[in-house]
């Protein structure tokens, strides 16, 4: 177990650190002269080298990487040139709304795939399994921000039983803010419960028919316990490896849901970021989104293997 | 003798999946949800290649004393807050989900499957190498990398195309390594190198037209996909700009007036939801017949 974690590890900081390269070559490839937006409409070329010297934009790129790398260790991602503020004090205040938006659509998601998924595998041939496969094909194949739309307009304008946009923390005022973020959460995690319906089915179906399931009904337990007491039990372990390897998928997700709901987390922040071509801010968030999305992978290829000891074996071999 | 083993062995393969072709195919068509994923990704493609002939509109020029009509019988999905006809702009806008959906698969396989193929193949420094930098792309969630993408490039409908191509790239790198390592161990691929075959004649008329199958299914997971991105792009202006069609710039302008007229962002969705539900009912279908091992989950 520790050499694989060991060199799991060792392959996670590789793939760090070469993304710290790509993102940092990255921003600087973004068309335009971050000095020349920051200067102003009718630039004084004094107050443009000044700004260079002050970002440090006229250094050598080995030398503007070391001091990114260096300084973003210490979780410093310089001063964005676009509110003046620091980039960690941004990334700070943006990371509880996304953080509780991912929450609340893995919840949702949680709840309705594996329940979807149960009834789909028990009641497999009936209608209850072609409706939950029709649903989750539904749901993978609807665009999120479409799916925003339709429900802003059927919850938040013709029935008025949601907010369309807005935030209020959660320390503030818990009712308002989950009266806010119902809609995006169900947005968010409409598509993660279509794959962790199928994945649920699925392992459920595999579970059902392998012969410690048959041994649980030949000893007379109740189809309940069989059910989730047995089958389910083994089943979560993949569910959850999916489940953990979806989190991911939700910073991707929050992008664009958070735009739509006008949510001020870290998706909004990525495309500010871009649109006004904020140096410091984007090699911030990517570079936290990058690392956070490694962090549960490792995580989650972890947490696999110390359940499943094949798959540390099969990744030595 | 080594002739006279590899010369059976290697005709097996090929043969015998000739022999079993029209049996796919036939178990393709028989399957409902895949026949009707078959149809509706057909006329989409046929809407998108005849889009100037079936339309008397100018899905661009503005009609001011027609501004957001609701659908009526000249104008079926009704016009847009500058008066231009919807349903001409959604055939244009499929036209242009249509060209990045195929576009950007085919732009990922050019440069995944030889990665996966070296990779697979050779092993070692070659595998190392391509692994890390797939990891690497795979750190960057689907919309950052090509948000990010797009931003650098700039954009339009061909640098949305690049970024999203890109973006699939460890996709495919990924499944072409994992067929290339499960088929370079099998019988009539070792007969080839006993027989003095190079690395191009293993790689690309034994094991490439082997993998096929599996990358196959691939594409057809990657073209819904990549036409979900466009229209994320687009709608989120990192993409077709306007006043060209897309339905991911439709959606874009359709959030401003959802309430007076909702038909401007029903439409362009659900033939999203169309486009997408197609590709996927027939991936479902195609892995079904051509990869078993892939499982539905």
């Amino acid at each position: 177990m520790i050499p694989y974690l060991l060199r799991r590890a060792g392959q996670s900081l590789v793939t760090l650190v070469l993304v710290s390269v790509v993102v940092f070559l990255g921003v600087r490839a973004l068309p335009g002269d971050p000095a020349l937006a920051m200067a102003g409409e009718t630039p004084d070329p004094q107050l443009v080298a000044a700004i260079r010297h002050q970002y440090g934009f006229d250094q050598s790129l080995p030398v503007q990487y070391w001091k990114f790398v260096s300084s973003a260790v210490t979780g410093n991602f310089g001063i964005s040139s676009r509110t003046g503020m620091s980039v960690t004090h941004s990334i700070l205040s943006a990371a509880p709304v996304t953080v509780e938006l991912a929450l609340l659509s893995l919840l949702l998601a949680t709840l309705i795939g594996i329940g979807a998924g149960v009834a789909a595998a028990v009641r497999r041939g009936r209608p209850t399994e072609w409706l939950a496969n029709a649903v989750a094909l539904l749901g993978l194949s609807v665009p999120s921000f479409w799916l925003g739309m339709v429900l802003v307009l059927a919850f938040a304008v013709a029935i008025p039983l949601f907010a369309a946009s807005g935030f209020v923390p959660i320390s503030a005022d818990p009712l308002d803010n989950l009266h806010r973020m119902a809609l995006p959460a169900l947005v968010l995690g409409s598509g993660m419960a279509a794959v962790v319906m199928r994945q649920t089915r699925s392992s459920m179906l595999e579970s059902l028919s392998a012969d410690y399931v048959r041994t649980a009904r030949a000893k007379g337990l109740a189809r309940r316990q069989v059910v989730y007491g047995h089958a389910l039990r083994n089943s979560l372990i993949t569910v959850t490896t999916v489940l953990g390897l979806q989190l991911g998928q939700l910073i991707s997700g929050a992008v664009v849901t958070e735009q739509i709901f006008v949510l001020p987390g870290f998706g909004k922040l990525t495309l500010d970021a871009v649109t006004n071509r904020d140096y410091a801010t984007i090699q911030g968030v990517v570079l936290c989104t990058a690392t956070a999305y490694i962090l549960v992978n490792l995580l989650v290829d972890v947490l696999y293997s110390a359940i499943d000891p094949r798959i540390r074996i099969g990744g030595a071999a | 003798m080594s002739t006279a083993t590899a010369t059976p062995a290697q005709q097996t393969a090929p043969a015998a999946a000739a022999a079993r072709r029209p049996g796919r195919l036939r178990r393709l068509i028989a399957s409902p949800l895949a026949l009707t994923g078959l149809v509706i990704a057909a006329v989409l493609v046929a809407v998108a290649l005849a889009a100037p002939l079936i339309t008397p509109y100018d899905p661009t020029l503005p009609d001011f004393d027609h501004v957001l009509s609701p659908p009526s019988l000249s104008h079926w999905l009704g016009t847009d807050d500058l008066g231009r006809d919807q349903l001409a702009r959604v055939f244009y806008g499929v036209r242009a989900s249509m060209q990045v959906g195929v576009l950007a698969v085919v732009l990922a396989f050019l440069i995944g499957v030889p990665l996966g193929l070296v990779a697979g193949y050779y092993g070692r420094f070659a595998d190392t190498v391509v692994s890390r930098l797939t990891d690497t792309m795979l750190a960057f969630p689907f919309l950052v990398l090509a948000v990010g993408l797009a931003a650098v490039l700039g954009p339009s409908l061909l640098n949305a195309t690049i970024a999203i191509g890109v973006a699939q790239i460890p996709a495919v790198v990924r499944i072409t390594r994992a067929e290339t390592l499960r088929l370079r161990h099998l019988d009539y691929v070792a007969a080839t190198i006993a027989n003095g075959g190079g690395d191009g004649t293993v790689l690309f008329r034994r094991i490439l037209p082997n993998a096929a199958p599996a990358l196959i299914v691939q594409a057809t997971v990657g073209i819904p996909g990549a036409i979900l991105g466009e229209a994320l792009l687009s709608f989120l202006g990192l993409g077709v700009q306007p006043p060209s069609p897309s339905l991911g710039v439709m959606l874009s302008s359709a959030q401003s007036f959802i309430a007076q007229a909702p038909w401007m962002a029903v439409f362009p969705g659900l033939v999203i939801v169309a486009a997408t539900l197609a590709f996927n009912l027939l991936g479902d279908g195609l892995r079904d017949v051509l990869d078993p091992r892939g499982g539905t989950a």
